[in-house]
């Protein structure tokens, strides 16, 4: 069974159509990844996977249960984690508090025992911390941890998104253009902590321009163009497939 | 009913004003999008700078012939012009520093701007309701058995022909359409060569003088005003924006329109104290359940 | 004399938010609560304790409208409206006006409820408006409020208000019209209004709201129920301005309509602004020094201006202090006058050329 599954999925914007009946599937375990042009449609699924938006028509199944209108609060704590292309960290936070804001949905503590910090919270908080300090080693940033998101440097903030996703310990991160603006050595880096993702459970899929990278990591490749599907497969195939190499033709990939 | 017409006269005579102040708050959320809070009480000065020039020209009261048309011409372009270069220095002094930054900022120095001003006001003219002369003769014309006075044809009648100007200004000129468009993209318009700071002081200097035009309107409509004006007036027409479609000019006016009727209904049937209460709640339900407005379109959240 | 009460409570939290121990710092804070609990063993003047016990009232409102506006950032310009609903209900409960004569104590409780049921009744409508319309339904809500109490003459006593309210009593010793027994109680609910806020902050709750003032989309990706996030802010916010009702109208013994304009919401927003929106120690400082101008500079200034024959009334100016205070600071030190050490710290770093890519 997949863990996630678009089927033909349709958003309009008034008479802007933004995807249109496109399907989908993700495996447990997989990378995978989404390319295409830009305007291709790429964010609005992302954004309709999460409930940003209600897909026009069609149906987001994931983990065997419906989740298109649902709330995005309730689709995060199902299991979904999330970066975004233009980072959106929560800035006047420590690396620290960001990622510990990310275990949100998994702690127990009720208002009670925020106010009245009562034993079972004080412990709970003791292991969010631990948790989260793990995190941040994962990711590289351990040696940060106290600093405000706003005033890391890029790469580290690209990397703090990431352990904020894992620490809902989601079944399916979604990373949206993770590689941008890196150079070829973080880029090497940011490779290997996608894999060391996946090795852990969690189920990749990722939006990203760099074609070199998404060869590298991905195991099925889904492209769009002009908001519908017109390939789907291993990377090889992608790569041959005629309708990909015309979308790409006139605009080479970035 | 012949009540019924005389309470529609006055809402319209009412929302008339409002219409006028709720243009600038709209016009000045459709750039930048800030509430100017201080908007209300640059009304209100409009009232005192007309009232000032009045008292310079030695008008103090019912004025006839050339000089109604000379004295109350000056204090109208005057209170308008002043109130105008007050807006722009606001705009210079307290919100431009704060373009960039958090939406609350501005909103905040907004608040404080509007302190300040009512300060300065209470210490001018003292802490109560200031007389403001009765420039013009008061005779009513009976329309369909209901009184109609010559303020309110003057009220009304200006009003409408600055709306009109106020359009024929923003869709006809070339600043008009530099307004339009750094509202709907300031990088556009910045990459379009347009010169985004002069362009929000111009907005600035219409919306105040609009305010200013409002001032003069109701000292001559109520011969009163009180440096508190502002806050309430300046609540209910950012309550009109908002029922209209805030950034959309039409739509203040509209709102400005309905306000006054519906404050000028509730004072009749509900009595006095109970008109700020309808207007606060038509606030209220008016941005829970259409925030948009009557006129405006919703746009979906940038991501 | 008063002087030296507002002087030592703010220089000690100043010096005390900036000393490096934690030790220190603990020891500061215990000589200040032992000394304000002391002090009426050398300072037998009830004036003094009038004036603080009113600073008291406003610490508290203060405190609970930096849960608001500080950590969630919701800007709520008609919170006076709660301390209205705080004050009306000992008015209305603990009065002749209905015959009913209800204990000071458990009216705290039934105010601070209260209070909370209206931030709900208010919040749940109008939680998903953003920012600055959110600021204008709270500002909206506070003038009807006040309007609302003004026009039911019938049970709340019109433009007069309610006067010859109940004095609390404690184990039966009768408050009296003394103002001292009201600053062991503003002194007490202060004690818990710190405890409860320091507890939220570093609370699951607390990291909730923080995250929904810097992105709020972002929050609801975290899997933070943003609607109900900011509900609890505005329910306990509110509950602590019903608290500083019921003592402020109990030591008044007098409530109206008056008494809760916009004015009261904006002097509060300002006290946060001043100190520093979001910070505890700062908020506290806030508070006292602008209740330090109003009620003892600005009168004594009137004072000193009629001795030298001026006649200069220095109280019409609340209104621009107010305004020169949330101009000046927005623009010239947005973190406030006292930022926590780890803010300035980090606007400090910010000021490094910034890495910009992408």
């Amino acid at each position: 069974m997949p863990l996630l599954e678009l089927d033909s999925v349709t958003k309009t914007f008034g008479t802007l159509v933004a995807v249109n009946g496109v399907s989908l599937r993700i495996d447990s375990g997989a990378i995978a990844a989404m390319i295409g042009p830009n305007g291709a449609g790429k964010s609005t699924i992302f954004n309709a996977i999460t409930g940003i938006y209600a897909p026009t028509a069609g149906r987001i199944v994931f983990d065997g249960k419906r989740i298109d209108h649902e709330p995005t609060y309730r689709i995060a704590a199902s299991g979904i984690a999330r970066t975004f292309q233009n980072i959106r960290l929560f800035s006047f936070m420590s690396a620290l508090d960001n990622v510990m804001v990310g275990e949100h949905a998994r702690l127990r503590a009720r208002l009670w025992d925020s106010l009245l910090h009562t034993p079972a919270q004080r412990a709970e908080e003791r292991e969010t911390r631990e948790r989260a300090r793990e995190l941040l080693a994962f990711v590289g940033l351990e040696r940060l941890s106290e600093r405000y998101a706003r005033n890391l440097p890029y790469g580290s903030q690209r990397h703090l998104e990431i352990a904020r996703a894992l620490a809902s310990l989601p079944k399916l991160l979604l990373l949206d253009e993770p590689a941008a603006g890196m150079n070829p050595r973080e880029r090497q880096d940011l490779i290997a902590l996608i894999r060391g993702i996946r090795d852990r459970g969690v189920t990749v899929l990722l939006i990203e321009h760099d074609m070199g990278l998404v060869m590298e990591l991905a195991e099925r490749i889904t492209v769009l163009d002009h908001g519908e599907r017109i390939a789907e497969g291993a990377p090889a195939e992608v790569r041959r497939d005629p309708r990909v190499i015309e979308a790409y033709l006139g605009a080479p990939a970035p | 009913m012949h009540e019924f017409l005389a309470q529609l006269i006055n809402g319209i005579s009412l929302g008339s004003i409002y219409a006028l102040i709720a243009l600038g708050y709209t016009m000045v959320y459709g750039i930048i999008g800030l509430i100017n809070f201080a908007h209300g009480d640059v009304y209100t000065l409009g009232s005192f700078f007309s009232l000032a020039i009045l008292a310079l020209l030695g008008a103090t009261g019912e004025l006839h012939g050339p000089a109604l048309l000379i004295d109350a011409g000056l204090a109208l372009f005057g209170a308008a012009l002043l109130c105008g270069i007050v807006g722009v220095l606001i705009e210079r002094l307290a919100y431009r520093r704060l373009r960039n930054a958090p939406r609350l900022a501005p909103l905040i120095t907004a608040i404080g701007v509007s302190f300040i001003l009512e300060n300065a006001m209470q210490v001018w003219k003292g802490p109560s309701p200031v007389p403001f002369p009765a420039i013009l003769p008061n005779p009513a014309v009976t329309v369909a058995g209901v009184a109609i006075s010559l303020q309110q044809f003057v009220v009304v009648g200006l009003a409408i022909a600055t709306m009109l100007a106020l359009q024929l200004f923003v869709h006809g000129t070339r600043m008009g359409r530099a307004m339009r468009a750094t509202a709907q993209d300031r990088d556009a318009a910045r990459l379009m060569g347009i010169d985004i700071n002069k362009t929000i002081a111009l907005t600035f200097l219409i919306g105040s003088a609009l305010a200013g035009v409002a001032g003069f309107v109701s000292g001559v409509y109520y011969q009163s005003t009180w440096f508190f004006n502002g806050f309430g007036a300046g609540l209910k027409a950012f309550t009109a924006a908002v029922l209209g479609g805030i950034g959309n000019l039409a739509g203040a006016m509209l709102g400005g329109f309905l306000i006054g009727i519906v404050e000028s209904f509730a004072t009749w049937l509900l009595g006095g104290q109970w008109s700020n209460v309808a207007v606060f709640a038509i606030l209220i339900l008016a941005l829970v359940f259409r925030p948009s407005g009557l006129l405006g379109e919703t746009l979906p959240e940038k991501v | 004399m008063i002087y030296i009460y507002f002087l030592a409570a703010i220089a000690v939290v100043v010096v005390a938010e900036r000393v490096p121990s934690v030790g220190a710092k603990r020891a500061l804070y215990a000589a200040l609560g032992a000394a304000l609990l002391l002090a009426p063993l050398v300072d037998h003047n009830d004036a003094d304790y009038n004036v603080l016990a009113d600073a008291g009232v406003f610490v508290l409102l203060a405190l609970g409208l930096n849960i608001v506006v500080g950590f969630a950032g919701l800007l709520d310009l008609g919170y006076a409206a709660f301390f209205a609903i705080g004050a009306y209900t000992y008015g209305m409960l603990a009065s002749p006006q209905f015959g009913i004569h209800l204990q000071f104590w458990v009216l705290l409780f039934v105010a601070a409820a209260l209070a909370a049921l209206f931030g709900i009744i208010l919040g749940a409508p109008t939680l998903r408006l953003h920012g600055d319309y959110l600021a204008i339904v709270t500002l909206g809500f506070g003038e009807i409020v006040p309007q609302i109490f003004q026009n039911l003459t019938a049970y709340t006593g019109g433009p007069n208000g309610i006067s010859a309210l109940d004095f609390p009593s404690f184990f039966g010793h009768s408050f009296g019209q003394r103002a001292l027994p009201y600053y062991y109680v503003t002194l007490a609910l202060i004690a818990l209004g710190l405890a409860l806020a320091r507890n939220l902050r570093e609370s699951r709750l607390g990291r909730a709201w923080m995250a929904i003032r810097e992105d709020e989309l972002a929050a609801r990706h975290m899997g933070i129920n943003t609607t109900l996030v900011k509900l609890s802010a505005f329910a306990l916010g509110a509950s602590f301005s019903g608290l500083g009702g019921v003592v402020f109208a109990a030591k008044l013994s007098l409530v109206s309509p008056d008494l809760f304009q916009f004015q009261v919401s904006v002097l509060i927003v300002s006290m946060l602004v001043l100190g520093g929106m979001g910070n505890i120690p700062g908020v506290v400082v806030g508070s006292l020094v602008l209740t330090l101008v109003n009620s003892v500079v600005l009168p004594q200034a009137n004072a000193l201006a009629g001795a030298v024959g001026l006649h200069v009334d220095f109280s019409s100016y609340h209104f621009f202090i107010y305004g020169a205070i949330l101009v000046g600071i927005m623009l010239f030190k947005p973190e406030g006058l006292l930022p926590s050490v780890q803010r300035r710290e980090e606007l400090r770093h910010a000021t490094a050329p910034q890495d910009v890519r992408a």
